[in-house]
């Protein structure tokens, strides 16, 4: 069963300017979203900056409140609510923040930052909170003794742990982790993602991991949901977005990371992108991607492509059945 | 074959209040002619640090307190100019028309009320005997060159008219506006979607072609270094402590700390549901260096009694050059 699903989730941010500031039009960030995420997996978002990926986990944390459409969590549509009946909900749908170091407060102790959820939440005792604390700094690695320190004292791995504690303080059941590692040295990354992993062996965690690494996502997504300027174009199981995408965007976004081997240098033909992402507030005719794909002809330049589906799995391109494209060779199929 | 350039225990420290943090402690290494070098490590390991001490870029409270750079001539039997030894009017002169600089962020190393025109003919103008006009068609060769649009109208742009990428390479054409024999290129993609680095490394290589020079390509992305990579140099806490062949540094590397981190990058395709192997603890902090091999107290190889003892020199093995103990006497 899915724990979220967005039907047509719009945040559209008006733009204003001239005599008397008058509306010059609309940035849509998100454009009619519909996506959905079983209970206990992690569905990747992925895109260029400006594709609306962070507005999007911000609308379903209700940091945002949606133009239109809903998001559904656990049966109840979190768009309309007010703040006062968001707050049970606040509690079970969390964010983690990119940088650890511009989200903590640095004249608060951990113990504060990690408890500050909880006395929100009215939830316990001070001696309950205290413990709390602890158990939750020694779930995320780290020693219960450093309750009384302040953030300056930590690098940056260990204060994306204590996001994390602070996150998972209420125990929540859906975490946003936005670019979570993004601003982590490769060494510390790789500590912080078998975390995550663990959290979510241990309670079930459901977690909507947005990031523009493609690498990272393949190996913590079950499902991979692709964005371009506002609007889902693919979205389908990791193993087969990987193996085989459907959408020209996916294609040219997965042959633009580099390898870490250098025996593959020259060996993959790469997908040279034409341009840059489109302007949120002047999208494109037709399929926003036409200008950049190519594969376009000429209805790509005027009709709309709707996100539908194909064997199970969900693309937004006219020509999905006719291109043949490449994705990642799987170790089993490298040679 | 003689370097291009050449860094002898190059020693970059800062000195502040709470004492001195040495960032750059002992660099070592060597840029080839004509080809690329990526220097890679992670944050705080002291590789932009080396990067702008080679031209002297680095402001109080650092200050370069040992080493040599050497700049080697066309010619073969010159002698070397020393960086760290020359005067201030001779270095303005390498800056630009010898050795030019790329940094991460554009925004930050552009000139916010020229236009990128007036910055490249500045450059231009500077160095060569040009004339304003004949400057200013350079400067508009160049941005077609890097793969500006419409470079006629763009020269006359300020850089906020341009998006992240254009404005990357809208400062390579300023860098290599006076073919310098070097480009060294800090960070040049990170702040960049991956299918604009990809973009922006392509560029970077056909220039490279075109013009022949050498690029010094620091970064943290182990996937960049091996992109574009000819040689590769590992740098942790302030050392190289390994350099080679990239094909070789990075599909077998010699030093725990290298292969530790060749194991944490996910690759794709390479999928699995198994955990990431990670480096163990954390960089130390910067004012405690761990004595003997600075790498001893988080390495998977520790041998007690030799490593918190012993500064590993560096040895050749095969073809690479690797600081640690494991690679000894036997080999030397």
């Amino acid at each position: 069963m899915s724990l979220l699903e967005t039907k047509g989730l719009t945040m559209h941010f008006p733009l204003h300017g001239g005599f008397l500031g008058r509306n010059r039009g609309f940035v849509k960030a998100v454009d009619g979203v519909d996506l959905s995420i079983k209970a206990g997996r992690t569905l990747g978002l992925v895109g260029e900056s400006g594709c609306g990926k962070t507005t999007l986990g911000r609308c379903i944390v209700r940091a945002y409140e949606p133009t239109s459409g809903s998001i559904m969590f656990d049966g109840v549509d979190l768009a309309p609510l007010s703040e006062k009946q968001l707050k049970p909900y606040r509690a079970q749908v969390r964010l983690i923040f990119q940088d650890p170091h511009s989200s903590l407060d640095p004249r608060t102790t951990l113990r504060d930052i990690i408890a500050e959820p909880l006395r929100v939440q009215e939830s316990g005792s001070r001696d309950e909170i205290d413990d709390k604390v602890a158990s939750l700094l020694r779930r995320v690695g780290l020693r219960a003794e450093y309750a009384h320190r302040y953030p300056h004292a930590f690098s940056g791995g260990e204060r994306q742990r204590v996001v994390i504690a602070r996150a998972l303080a209420t125990e929540p059941r859906l975490v946003v982790a936005d670019e979570a590692v993004s601003a982590l040295d490769v060494s510390v990354r790789a500590q912080i993602l078998n975390l995550l992993r663990d959290l979510q062996e241990e309670s079930g965690l459901t977690y909507l991991f947005v990031s523009h690494d493609l690498g990272i996502v393949e190996h913590v997504a079950d499902d991979v949901a692709v964005m371009y300027v506002g609007k889902l174009v693919e979205s389908a199981s990791t193993e087969e977005l990987y193996s085989k995408p459907l959408h020209p965007y996916t294609e040219a976004l997965l042959s633009a990371v580099p390898d870490p081997d250098p025996a593959s240098r020259g060996q993959r033909e790469r997908i040279k992108l034409l341009g840059e992402i489109a302007d949120p507030s002047r999208v494109p005719a037709g399929c926003p991607f036409h200008p950049r794909c190519g594969y376009a002809e000429a209805r790509c330049a005027s009709e709309v492509p709707q996100l539908r589906e194909i064997g199970g799995r969900k693309v937004a391109c006219h020509l999905a059945e006719q291109l043949d494209l490449m994705g990642v060779l799987t170790a089993t199929t490298a040679p | 074959m003689q370097p291009l350039l050449e860094v002898r225990e190059l020693r970059t420290h800062f000195e502040l209040s709470d004492g001195v943090v040495k960032a750059v402690d002992g660099v070592s290494l060597s840029v080839p002619r004509g080809r690329t070098l990526a220097v890679v490590g992670e944050s705080g390991c002291g590789k932009s640090v080396t990067a702008r001490s080679i031209l002297r870029l680095v402001e109080k409270p650092a200050r370069i307190v040992g080493g040599e750079i050497l700049l080697y001539d066309d010619a073969p039997d010159t002698k070397p100019l020393d960086l760290l030894a020359a005067k201030d009017k001779r270095l303005r002169q390498v800056r630009w028309a010898d050795i030019a600089m790329v940094f991460q962020e554009p925004m930050a190393s552009l000139s916010l009320v020229h236009t990128i025109g007036d910055q490249i003919i500045e450059a231009v103008r500077l160095h060569e005997n040009v004339g304003k006009q004949a400057a200013r068609d350079r400067a508009i060769e160049m941005l077609d060159r890097v793969g500006i649009p419409d470079p006629k109208r763009r020269v006359d742009s300020y850089p906020f008219q341009l998006s992240g990428g254009m404005r990357q390479r809208a400062m390579i054409a300023m860098a290599l506006s006076c073919r310098p024999r070097l480009l060294i290129a800090d960070e040049p993609t990170t702040a960049l979607d991956v299918t604009t680095q990809a973009q922006i490394l392509d560029l970077l290589q056909d220039l490279q072609q075109e013009f022949g020079m050498a690029i010094m390509l620091i970064t943290h992305d182990l996937g960049v270094a091996a992109q574009v990579a000819d040689e590769v140099a590992v740098m942790y806490l302030g050392e190289v402590v390994e350099q080679g062949p990239a094909s070789a540094v990075l599909s077998n590397p010699k030093h725990p700390y290298t292969q530790a981190l060749v194991r944490s990058v996910p690759r794709l395709g390479l999928r699995g549901k198994d955990r990431l192997v990670a480096v163990r603890g954390t960089v130390p902090p910067p004012y405690e260096r761990p004595t003997g091999c600075r790498f001893h107290p988080r390495c998977d190889s520790f041998m007690a009694g030799k490593c918190d003892v012993t500064v590993p020199v560096r040895v050749r093995s095969d073809e690479i050059d690797v600081a640690c103990l494991l690679y000894g006497e036997e080999e030397r």
